[in-house]
């Protein structure tokens, strides 16, 4: 089974969130930069559906150089070959452009399976994978929490959970999947893996190798215009809850949600 | 000339989902900036009758698309119908609900048309004729303000669950119902509902809960929620959970509030024994009222909340609940 799963690097989760001095970014400065965490799912899948059905797993990234560190990483978990998309025109690109971009190194790809984050845990859009199956004409099952290939390695299964119920969706491949936490358990890199993936091939495209216009990327051509980043509303800190015991705590609480902020 | 708002509403076994209130509401709103038209589209099987409906949150004319291959959500059937109808109406702003199906919907379809996609937006505006829009980016660690060039038509946003305003319905109001043409015939291949295993335990997911009580490490094992799911049945909302108490095995995954977990905006949010990481933090800052109950009176959670209450939960939370059921009686 030739697999492709997608890699986008993140801010850390942990890391604080400032707005950079144009407003409409947010500061580069103190950032630990990690593969995004769903992206790390699809990943553990695709070198899971390898280790059963054989094949090969190719990671393709897209980003500035710094995501190379990314990339190794997967291929330190196991993944055979790294792409990455990088051209200084792409910086500032909405998820249309992306999406645009990573159809065209993954459309020369041999490939049965694509999988990817359900988002990036930067924007919070989730629309990159959808919008590459859209572009490839492939079928997409969304943000799923198993799945499972056929014993023919021709169709998948996947679980996806939607408010109150659990989809089960199937389709023939070639395929693209977004992953949702709970998928898997990804792995860590071993030592031998990391020695190993220092060698492995890591091929990176610009625009023009991928026969694209740099007109049609990066801020300048944004669909979707930031016109301004800012702080979140600040939350100011309410009132401790006072009492002589729990129980009297928890009925004055009571009192309150009741009679001051009116939500029970 | 793109002109007018569209809203896509949604059902869920024949039933117009509590989003679609919301994002009708709000589409009344936006139509009445622009001095233009609303239009609300439903897709379904059976679905016309209910689809009159909108009209009362505020929809001038309503166009449903009535097929069976439509009955439930795939991106492949809803896709290309939905194109069709935003070709022959060409409105000016496209609004969906950010649900499970709003969120995959409007990824597949804004490629389609090729167009800006604001994902998950907790306000709107029309400022000089364009729609502008507020999103949470980070999980709500910074607030982004955005629009859409001038080639980007329609203008095309979700909307979070449990934000906007809903109208008070007015039943004096009627809109006539237009049929949409069904033609699905293209040949692509496509991903299809094998199975559909309902949820038995009856539970709101989180998203969409009016009221969540969340638990974290301070719980101290999976037992210790037992407490909270009492609470939570008191007030009538759902139990969440932070990373460490999933990540623990303590409660599933499709619990976790937090960046790498589910985003809510309940209009009640306790927070039990939950110290407030800040990628916990960034998952629940919208909801309306904050509680925090943690016996460390130093936990980040403290500068979030409206209501603090300082000791071990497992004291608080019991006599919270039977007070509650006081107060709501």
């Amino acid at each position: 089974m030739k697999i492709i799963a997608c890699v986008k690097q993140v801010p850390d989760t942990e890391t604080q969130i400032k707005v950079a001095s144009d407003g409409t970014s947010i500061a580069q400065d103190g950032i630990k930069w990690v593969m995004n965490p769903y992206d790390e799912f699809g990943v553990e899948e695709a070198l899971r559906l390898k280790e059963k059905f054989g094949g090969e797993v190719t990671v393709v990234g897209l980003g500035p150089k710094r995501v190379t560190e990314s990339l190794r990483t997967a291929l330190a978990m196991g993944a055979d070959k790294a792409v990455l998309v990088t051209d200084d025109a792409l910086e500032g690109s909405d998820a249309l452009a992306v999406a645009k971009a990573l159809a065209a190194a993954i459309k020369d790809l041999e490939y049965d399976l694509i999988l990817a984050g359900q988002r990036g845990v930067d924007d919070d859009q989730g629309l990159v994978g959808a919008s590459l199956a859209e572009l490839l004409g492939i079928p997409h099952l969304p943000v799923i929490t198993k799945l499972e290939a056929s014993e023919d390695g021709k169709s998948v299964k996947a679980n996806r959970p939607v408010e109150g119920q659990t989809l089960v969706l199937e389709a023939a491949l070639p395929a693209l999947v977004t992953a949702q936490k709970g998928l898997n358990e990804p792995r860590y890199a071993s030592l031998p893996g990391i020695m190993k993936a220092k060698k492995k091939p890591l091929e990176e495209k610009s625009l023009a190798d991928l026969g694209l216009d740099a007109s049609e990327f990066g801020t300048g051509a944004r669909k979707l215009k930031v016109i301004e980043l800012t702080p979140p509303p600040e939350r100011q800190a309410g009132k401790i809850v006072e009492g002589e015991s729990p129980e009297e705590k928890a009925a004055a609480l009571a009192k309150l949600l009741h009679d001051e902020a009116k939500v029970i | 000339m793109a002109q007018g708002v569209m809203v896509i509403a949604e059902q869920r076994g024949g039933e117009i989902h509590k989003i679609s209130n919301e994002v009708t509401s709000e589409g009344r709103r936006l139509a009445d900036a622009l001095g233009q038209d609303l239009t609300a589209v439903v897709l379904g099987s059976g679905v016309k009758d209910k689809a009159a409906g909108l009209a009362r949150y505020g929809a001038d004319k309503i166009v449903a698309a009535d097929d069976p291959q439509l009955e439930n959500y795939t991106a492949d059937a809803y896709v290309p119908v939905l194109a069709e109808i935003i070709k022959a109406n060409e409105p000016a702003v496209l609004l969906l609900g950010a649900s499970s199906m709003g969120k995959d919907l409007s990824a597949r379809l804004s490629a389609r048309l090729g167009v800006g996609m604001a994902q998950d937006c907790v306000s709107f505006a029309v400022e000089d004729g364009k729609l502008t829009a507020v999103r949470p980016i980070y999980a709500g660690k910074a607030y982004a303000r955005v629009t859409f060039s001038d080639d980007s038509l329609p203008q095309m946003a979700t909307a979070r669950p449990n934000v906007l305003e809903v109208n008070e319905p007015d039943t004096g109001r009627s809109a006539d119902v237009a049929d949409a043409a069904v033609n699905l015939d293209d040949g692509q291949p496509k991903a299809k509902v094998a199975e559909v295993v309902v949820d038995e335990s009856g539970k709101v997911d989180l998203t969409e809960a009016d009221k969540i009580v969340s638990g974290g490490r301070g719980i101290k094992g999976p037992e210790g929620f037992q407490v909270l799911e009492e609470l939570a049945a008191a007030v009538g909302g759902s139990v969440g959970a932070s990373r460490s108490a999933v990540d623990a095995g303590w409660r599933s995954h499709t619990d976790q509030v937090g960046q790498t977990g589910k985003v809510v905006s309940p209009n009640l949010y306790i927070a039990c024994g939950i110290s407030g990481a800040i990628q916990h933090l960034a998952g629940m800052s919208t909801s309306k009222v904050i509680v925090a109950i943690n016996k460390d009176p130093d936990a980040p959670i403290f500068q979030k909340a409206d209501y603090g209450v300082v000791d071990d939960l497992f004291k608080v939370v019991p006599p919270l609940t039977e007070e509650v059921k006081k107060v709501m009686a």
